[in-house]
Order: structure tokens, then C-alpha cells, then sequence
């Protein structure tokens, strides 16, 4: 038997006061299963110990949602008896290690999250975040997490829609990667992840079981240092054919009446999965390893119950219903095992070997996980703004050129390309725009999809970024003319024992509250991710927000692409010229002092309301929403796809300010001619600001009576990448 | 000098490849069949003597043939040449 030293609790990411309570608990020494399972279930991971606090106060309901978070995945009610099923979670730590496999798995740990819930996936989304540029890992750490996306998601069958690509130095040794799954299922048809029946039996099925990422959960949550790289031998291999039988046979299964609970082996492998399960069902689990299907031999205890092999789940069915089961399983050539039972015990109990490797009473593990409320301190940066002698003189046409074939605004063609987003034919508003929207197949009803975040916002401030990303998220799924239902939340940050970065936390989580309760936007699942950072330095606060909508009427929605000549062009929303913090200011002028736009909500829900009724009404069919880099970005956005440009005439004295500031709140829109007065009219009964600009023509874009031609800023938007990749490094 | 690159995943790591090779070959009929892994080869012929050829084709393995975390590999000469 291994003896428990002060190390080996240490080595656990248990500290003293946690492994004092483990011993009074237990009233003994825990083995070593016992040790990895508390260090695993005590993770960040699991027990969101940091973060507990303030996610309980995010607002989690509105007339849409069917289950908040809680359970593998969110679910709201879409209407005409259908649910969308939906979860963002982060593959962040594994895929700075090995990016194809960690993407990969990422993107498979997402799939099984939403269809343990009884739903088809029918998009998914990524979020990935890169270090600068000229970072040495960029290139390979890039062309691998996208490779790894599209190589899982391709194979299974499900498109990939959406998602963001940024680069900054934050991220120079933390990449992240945020993958999101949404599904679609019968409302009365949702899998819950809840144990019930006592004497059930506790069934494993899927993949065998390697020793692939032990230790992958408390890695997640560990900082990395100058050695990490040598803990590479846990990173797990995704096999996505695996994975599209295990999703076969789960939805033949869930046809019947057969399931009791499920839950897929996610970060913790089996031991999150049999705790959380008999958890929330107020039981007690018995497992017996010796049934497990193991992949490799002499496995221990201790490896099976922390192994992070993937596509594998748990589910609890009644004994005489096993065999109805089984015959699936083994039908589409997948392990079906029954490896233990339901008790009322309320113990978690490991038999392995003629051996009892664990036995632990789970309130011990579940309720009696440590949870802190970490001290915090909200740094905001100083409210400073440009002096003109940093404002050069150049013409918008040339910081417009500088700006479209930058790393963070140039087209992201070169990645969704890569990724099968056509697949299964419903994607109906393709990738590239504010929001993907996907049919729910066989009806004429569409969900939309978008992700979102502005880091550097939330770095200078972090209760206005974290208004921001929702309400970016928000006006995504509005300038499509969709309804916006719910979010999920990817919360990256770095460590929480530092004031300032737990300032971070909390900050963004308390400009979250104010957006999702304004906007009634709530939030249905999610996922954190600590300790973002390396040697240190801590990254951009990064929360993702993954943002569902519903388009009633799929012959109704706008997209961003301008297209006729002679439409008229019309703001939404106030500009004023907010530049601090803005792409131009910080990337153009180096200028990264400052604060961002602030968001105010009253406005955002006027402005986005009235857009979405003006497409509703089919006055509008052309709308982009202005964000990251300002009107002049968006207005050129809107010309690529068909070559209509426009010809507009501002004549402010801050033009440049004008036309690459960020104020928040603001879409761009394209107006019919025959229309126009129709939608002035309803713009100002409903006491929305808007500016009209100038209108739509061919080819070409003119600014002030100064043009250039669309294919000329084509060339170099869309060549970024490719010219980017090509380089030798 | 001609020579060859034997990679292999690691032992350990899950090899889908190898356990889809080893489903079909076990549905036609081959029976007492496991642990089948996959791997490849690669021939590279190097303008060098052996000991530089072999010091190349490390250098080779490390920065693009090889994917370390995953796999292992091994230098092999062509023993007819």
C-alpha cells in the first residue's frame, strides 16, 4: 500500500487545510484511489471552488429555460415542441500540449456533453485564443487547434458554424480553446444526469478505458511552469469514429423507455461521472473495476478511476432492462459493461481486486468540497485619452487598408473553410457573419449562433467587458433577426489566489448579471477555467459568452452582405469616437492606456429591439452589428461577399474616431430605397438614434469622395492567413 | 544514404487506426488477433555519410516527422545499399 506523504498530497493540488478535513472525515489515512478521486473531484474543474461564489448569482432563468446549469448541458424550449441543448466548454491546458489532440478531444468532451441530454448536435462553435503573431509556437499551435476542430468535427458530422480567432501576447504561453456544441432534441424527450432507483445497475459503455490524461483534470487546473511540457504522455487521443457510434447507439437507445441517468466521462473520468451522479440522486454507488473494460493491463485503482480515456459514458438502467441495452451497444461495436450498482448508502465504494480500494461517504466529496470566496480587489485601468499628437494624420482609406489585413480583423476564411460547415444541409446563414443559423431540420425554424468576448476590454475593465460580451453576443443574434433565448459561459482566467486577477472574476461576472438581466439573457451552462497563465503572467480575462437565438421564419432573417446599389445606409446607435481600447487605438497606435466604450443596456435593448423588428417586418435584410474595429470595419465587412460597396460623406472633424471608434449599441444597416421612410419612421417612433450616411454602390468603396476597389481590399483581407502560413518562421 | 523512419504511436496511447484495423480483421474471420498498432514509414535518402545522416534524420524527426508526444520512432538503414 502507498503511504500518503505530505508530497504526494501536495503533488494532488490539495492543500493542508483541505487534506485536514479529508482526514477527519474519513477518520483515517486515505489510500491512494481515495486521494486521486478527492483530488480530482476538489479540482477547480470539478468543484469550481474559486468560482462557486459568484456563478451562483448569474441569473439562470427566463420564460425559455427548461434546465439551467448544473447538468452536462443547458437546455431551452425553442417551441413547436423541440429543445436546443447547448454547453461552451474549454480544452485550454491540453491543447497548448499537443494542439491537434487537444482541440480534438475538446470538441468530442462538448458532442458528448449535449447528446447525454438525449439532443442531436447539429452545430458547433470555437473560440480559440493565440499568442502574438511572432510568438514562435503561434504557427504550429494554430494550424494544429484548427486541424484538430475540423478533424473531429468532420469525421463525426457536424458542422462547424462559428466562433472567433484572436491574437495577442496574453495568450503567448496559454492558448485557449473554447469549443461549444448545440443540439437539438424532443422537449419531453432531455436525459438527466440524476441517479434514481436503488439496486439500478451502473453501466459502462463506449470506449475502453487507457491510461490516457490521468491526471488531466488536475493538470487542467494547475499553473503551468517551464516544465510542463513534459507531462505531454497524458494527453488523450480523440477517435471520433468512436464517438459517432457512442452518439448511434445512445440516440437508438434513448428511444425507448430504458435510461434512468447519463452522464458522459468527461474531465475526472469515472470518478466525476459515479460521484455526480449518485450525488445529485442522494445515493450511494458501488463499482467494481474488475469489470471496466480496460485497454491496457494491470491497470490500478487509481488509474482507472482518474483515466480521462474519451467517448465513454455512464448510465444507470434497471436491471431487466440491460439487456435491450447491450444488444445496441454491441450492435455498433461499443463496450457495454455493467460495472456496479445503486445503493442508499450515500457511499461511493471501489472494489478492485478482491480489494476495497475506496470508500468514501460522497457529501464528503460533493457537498463538503471546498468552496472560497477568494479575496478580490476590481482594478480598473486610469480613464485617460488620446492626445492628438498620437492621432496621425492618415487618410481612412490607409488605416482602413492596415487594419483589414491585420491578424485580429482580416477574414477568418482560411479557418471555417477548413472545418465541414455545410454538412447534414441546414446550415442556412453560413460562418463569417454575426451569427450562424442552423434549420431545425424538417421545419422551417432556425436557431442562431454566435460566440463572443472582447478580452482587452475586460483587462481595462472588467465590469464593463463583461456587459460587453454579452451584449456583443446579444446584438449578434438580433442583427440576424433572430429572437436571442439564453447563453453559456466560458469564464478563462488566470489565477484566482491573486486579488487582482479574482478582481477580474468578479468584476465580469457582476457586468454579466447587469446584461443578462437586462437583456433577459440568462444563462443555462457553462465552464471555468483558472490559472490561465504562465510564469506568472496572467492572461486577457477572457468570458466567452456562447449566445442562442430563434429565427421563427426561416424567409425571414438579414445577413451582413450588402446587396443592391443605390441602398441607403444608415447607422443604429450613437457614435461618438470612443477610441481607447479600440482595435486602431490599440493595435495601429500601440495606445493601450484608456478605458473601453462603456455599454449602456438601456440603449442596447432599444436599438436591438427596433432592428429586429424593422427585419421582422422585412424593411431591413442587410445588418451588421459594429464591434471590433468600428463602422468603417463593419461597412467593409458588408462589401466583400457581392461586391457592393458604398459611397458615404461624414463630415466630422474627428473623422477618424468616427469611423474606427467602438461605441457599443450600434449596427449598421442597408435600406431599400422604397423603404427607407418606413424604417426612419419606425426608428424614431420607437426614440432610437440613427444618422444616415450615404448609400450602396458597385464595386468600390468611397470615403469623403476618396475610393478604392473592393477586390483591391479583398486581396488582402482574405490573404492574411495564407500569407501568414507560408512564411518561414 | 538511404534510410529509413519507423514511427509508431507510444505504448499506451489510444491508436483508433490500429483498433478499427484490428475490428475488421476480427469480423472476417481472423481469430486470435490483438494488440495491432499502426504506424508508418518513411524513406528519405540524405546526402551524407552515416553518422551525419543519421544526426539529419534525428533533427528531422524532432521538428517535423515525428509527433514526440505521441509517438515513437526509430532510424533504420536500408541494409542492402
Amino acid at each position: 500500500m502507498i503511504k500518503i506523504t505530505n508530497e504526494i498530497v501536495e503533488e494532488h493540488g490539495i492543500n493542508s487545510e483541505e487534506y485536514d478535513f479529508i482526514l477527519k472525515s474519513l477518520r483515517r489515512e486515505p489510500t491512494i484511489t481515495e486521494l486521486g478521486i478527492f483530488s480530482a473531484m476538489w479540482s477547480e474543474h470539478c468543484s469550481y471552488k474559486s468560482s462557486k461564489y459568484w456563478l451562483s448569482q448569474l441569473p439562470t432563468k427566463n420564460e425559455f429555460v427548461i434546465q439551467g446549469p448544473g447538468e452536462n448541458a443547458g437546455v431551452i424550449d425553442i417551441g413547436d415542441g423541440y429543445a436546443a441543448v447547448f454547453k461552451m466548454e474549454s480544452h485550454n491546458h491540453p491543447s497548448f500540449i499537443e494542439p491537434y489532440q487537444g482541440a480534438a478531444t475538446g470538441v468530442g468532451g462538448i458532442l458528448r456533453d449535449v447528446f447525454t441530454m438525449g439532443a442531436r448536435p447539429v452545430a458547433l462553435l470555437n473560440a480559440i485564443r493565440f499568442g502574438e503573431t511572432s510568438h514562435k509556437k503561434t504557427k504550429h499551435l494554430l494550424t494544429g487547434v484548427v486541424s484538430g476542430i475540423g478533424g473531429y468535427g468532420n469525421c463525426m458530422g457536424i458542422p462547424t458554424v462559428g466562433g472567433e480567432v484572436e491574437f495577442n501576447s496574453s495568450y503567448n504561453d496559454n492558448i485557449l480553446v473554447n469549443a461549444m456544441c448545440v443540439g437539438i432534441a424532443k422537449k419531453n424527450k432531455i436525459f438527466y444526469s440524476k441517479a434514481s432507483g436503488v439496486g439500478n445497475s451502473v453501466v459502462y459503455v463506449g470506449s475502453k478505458t487507457g491510461r490516457d490524461g490521468i491526471h488531466g483534470a488536475t493538470m487542467a487546473s494547475a499553473e503551468f511552469d517551464e516544465n510542463s511540457e513534459e507531462k505531454r504522455p497524458t494527453v488523450q487521443v480523440g477517435d471520433p469514429f468512436s464517438e459517432k457510434l457512442l452518439l448511434e447507439a445512445c440516440m437508438e437507445l434513448m428511444k425507448m423507455d430504458v435510461i434512468v441517468a447519463i452522464q458522459d466521462m468527461g474531465a475526472a473520468g469515472l470518478t466525476s461521472s459515479a460521484v455526480e451522479m449518485a450525488g445529485k440522486g442522494n445515493l450511494g454507488i458501488e463499482l467494481d473495476l474488475d469489470k471496466v473494460p480496460c485497454r491496457e493491463e494491470k491497470m490500478s485503482a487509481y488509474e482507472i478511476m482518474l483515466s480521462e480515456s474519451q467517448e465513454r459514458m455512464l448510465m444507470i438502467l434497471e436491471p431487466d432492462k440491460e439487456n435491450i441495452a447491450k444488444e445496441i451497444f454491441e450492435k455498433w461495436e461499443l463496450d457495454f459493461s455493467v460495472i456496479g450498482k445503486l445503493t442508499d448508502t450515500n457511499r461511493l465504494i471501489i472494489n478492485h481486486q478482491k480489494e476495497k480500494k475506496a470508500d468514501i461517504i460522497l457529501d464528503i466529496l460533493e457537498k463538503g468540497a471546498p468552496s472560497y470566496k477568494r479575496p478580490y480587489e476590481i482594478n480598473i485601468f486610469d480613464d485617460e485619452d488620446i492626445k492628438e499628437d498620437i492621432l496621425i494624420n492618415e487618410s481612412p482609406i490607409s488605416i482602413l487598408k492596415k487594419m483589414i489585413s491585420s491578424p485580429n480583423l482580416c477574414s477568418r476564411k482560411w479557418v471555417w473553410e477548413q472545418y465541414d460547415h455545410m454538412v447534414m444541409t441546414d446550415t442556412v446563414l453560413l460562418p463569417g457573419g454575426d451569427s450562424a443559423i442552423i434549420r431545425v431540420h424538417g421545419t422551417n425554424k432556425g436557431l442562431s449562433v454566435t460566440s463572443d468576448s472582447t478580452p482587452r476590454y475586460c483587462a481595462s475593465d472588467p465590469y464593463e467587458g463583461g456587459k460587453q460580451a454579452v451584449a456583443e453576443a446579444w446584438r449578434n443574434l438580433i442583427s440576424v433577426g433572430s429572437l436571442p433565448i439564453a447563453i453559456t459561459d466560458c469564464m478563462n482566467f488566470g489565477n484566482p489566489e491573486k486579488k487582482e486577477i479574482m478582481g477580474q472574476f468578479a468584476g465580469v461576472i457582476k457586468g454579466m448579471i447587469e446584461a443578462c438581466n437586462t437583456l433577459n439573457f440568462p444563462v443555462v451552462s457553462g465552464n471555468v477555467s483558472l490559472y490561465n497563465e504562465t510564469n506568472g503572467k496572467g492572461i486577457n480575462p477572457t468570458p466567452v459568452i456562447g449566445g442562442v437565438g430563434v429565427v421563427e421564419n426561416l424567409d425571414i432573417f438579414s445577413d451582413q452582405n450588402l446587396k443592391r446599389k443605390d441602398d441607403f445606409i444608415i447607422i443604429i446607435g450613437k457614435t461618438t469616437g470612443h477610441l481607447t481600447q479600440s482595435i486602431y487605438a490599440n493595435e495601429l497606435l500601440n495606445y493601450k492606456k484608456g478605458l473601453p466604450p462603456k455599454v449602456n443596456l438601456e440603449e442596447e435593448l432599444k436599438n436591438g429591439l427596433a432592428l429586429r423588428e424593422l427585419i421582422n417586418k422585412r424593411l431591413i435584410d442587410t445588418s451588421h452589428d459594429i464591434s471590433d474595429g468600428g463602422l468603417l470595419i463593419a461597412l467593409t465587412e458588408m462589401s466583400m461577399k457581392n461586391l457592393i460597396g458604398f459611397n458615404i460623406n461624414i463630415e466630422k472633424d474627428n473623422l477618424n474616431s468616427y469611423l474606427f471608434g467602438e461605441d457599443q449599441a450600434r449596427y449598421v444597416v442597408a435600406v431599400e430605397k422604397n423603404k427607407v421612410e418606413d424604417v426612419r419612421l419606425l426608428l424614431s417612433e420607437k426614440n432610437v438614434f440613427f444618422e444616415e450616411i450615404g448609400q450602396t454602390c458597385k464595386d468600390k468603396i468611397i470615403i469623403n469622395n476618396k475610393q478604392i476597389s473592393i477586390l483591391e481590399l479583398k486581396e488582402i483581407y482574405e490573404n492574411w492567413f495564407n500569407n501568414y502560413l507560408s512564411k518561414a518562421s | 544514404m538511404k534510410l529509413n523512419v519507423k514511427i509508431m504511436p507510444k505504448n499506451g496511447v489510444l491508436d483508433p487506426q490500429g483498433k478499427a484495423i484490428e475490428n475488421s480483421l476480427s469480423q472476417l474471420g481472423f481469430k486470435n488477433v490483438s494488440e495491432i498498432r499502426q504506424g508508418k514509414i518513411i524513406e528519405i535518402d540524405i546526402d551524407a555519410d552515416k553518422d551525419q545522416a543519421i544526426n539529419i534524420a534525428d533533427e528531422m524527426c524532432k521538428k517535423l516527422l515525428v509527433n514526440l508526444i505521441i509517438e515513437d520512432y526509430e532510424i533504420i538503414f536500408d541494409r542492402e545499399k
